[in-house]
């Protein structure tokens, strides 16, 4: 199936800024993540088709996944 | 009070009062800088600081400004700019909050942090720079780490509460204690070029939806650290979203919130689930 990942901020170093990206059917935001090389703890907010989603969702073709990183500095 | 309305009346130009006349006034009705400035307001007479606000700020807003209280939870990176910007608006009163000292290491980006501050508390800091640009402006130090043990009695008759901390533990903490006391909470975080901002009115839970289920106690920031720009754009707009939230004007951010990547030069506004 094919899902459009978009990377938000210093997830895109050495990656891309959106890229459709074919997978097997049933796989996670978590799977995706790992297979960047994305390291979980640094995930914030996730969107799937613009819907608060967890790392534990599921990805339907033709999804779009947003991943931002987790910024909690002051 | 009669004699001092009076004498504030007859010195003030224009609608105008100086800061001379301000001082003046304190020190021969006996009376602290903050009392004679709301005397002045309350007479539609505007301290002459605020002059070049009026087109934004009506004098009448300016005595609401002046009627409430803030309070920073945070006085680094983000606190600092946020601090500087409140003194200077003419908040009446601020509760300042931090229990670190300035370190070497604050000195690319805190704006209260100098070197002749460095091992000061920070909150003393932010005591010192209110007091240099606004001594008006009452400012109430606490020198300790902000929790949802001792945040009741912090926060207790606050208007809106600014998040400047900088662990996400402390600031669900700081979003938990505001729901229970129905304050709004301004928040803003940072790492590298990047930030964020929003606003949790009471019921939103936004704090819980942007870092809700996270175990994590820091973001990206322990590996991108912050340069002196990310904070001071992002406290200005949490300023900017405090101003409107006590004016009751403009837009504030609701239901959403603002991903600034300053290396790419986007601004993302994220709409959250209601909460």
């Amino acid at each position: 199936m094919r899902v459009l990942v978009k990377l938000f901020a210093n997830f895109r170093a050495e990656r891309f800024k959106e890229e459709f990206r074919e997978y097997p059917s049933a796989i996670t935001v978590g799977e995706i993540v790992s297979e960047l090389g994305i390291p979980a703890p640094e995930v914030g907010i996730i969107f799937i088709n613009g819907r608060n989603a967890l790392l534990k969702s599921s990805l339907a073709d033709g999804d779009t996944l947003s991943i931002f990183p987790l910024v909690g500095g002051g | 009070m009669q004699k001092i309305i009076s004498f504030l009346q007859d010195r003030s130009v224009d609608g105008l009062l100086s800061y001379a006349d301000q001082a003046e006034a304190a020190k021969c009705f006996d009376r602290s800088l903050s009392e004679i400035e709301e005397l002045a307001l309350t007479n539609k007479i505007l301290p002459a600081r605020y002059q070049r606000n009026q087109n934004s700020i009506s004098t009448q807003q300016q005595l609401t400004l002046f009627s409430s209280t803030v309070a920073v939870i945070g006085c680094g990176g983000l606190g600092g700019y946020i601090i500087e910007e409140l003194a200077r608006l003419g908040i009446g009163r601020l509760i300042v909050v931090d229990p670190d000292i300035f370190e070497e290491h604050n000195l690319n980006r805190q704006i209260l942090c100098t070197l002749d501050q460095l091992a000061d508390k920070k909150v003393a800091g932010a005591v010192q720079r209110v007091t240099e640009i606004n001594p008006a402006v009452q400012v109430h130090p606490v020198a300790k780490e902000f929790n949802s043990r001792n945040g009741m009695e912090i926060l207790n008759g606050v208007t809106v509460a600014a998040d400047a901390l900088d662990t996400i533990p402390a600031r669900m903490q700081l979003a938990e204690t505001c729901e229970k006391l129905d304050i709004p909470l301004v928040h803003g975080a940072i790492a590298g070029w990047y930030g964020t901002v929003a606003n949790q009115f009471p019921g939103d839970r936004t704090l819980q939806q942007m870092y809700g289920g996270e175990e994590a106690e820091k973001g990206i920031e322990t590996r991108l650290g912050n340069p002196s720009f990310t904070p001071a754009l992002i406290a200005s707009i949490e300023v900017a979203e405090i101003v409107k939230i006590l004016l009751g004007t403009g837009v504030p951010l609701r239901n959403s919130y603002l991903h600034i990547d300053l290396y790419h030069l986007e601004v993302n506004e994220i709409p959250m689930n209601k909460g």
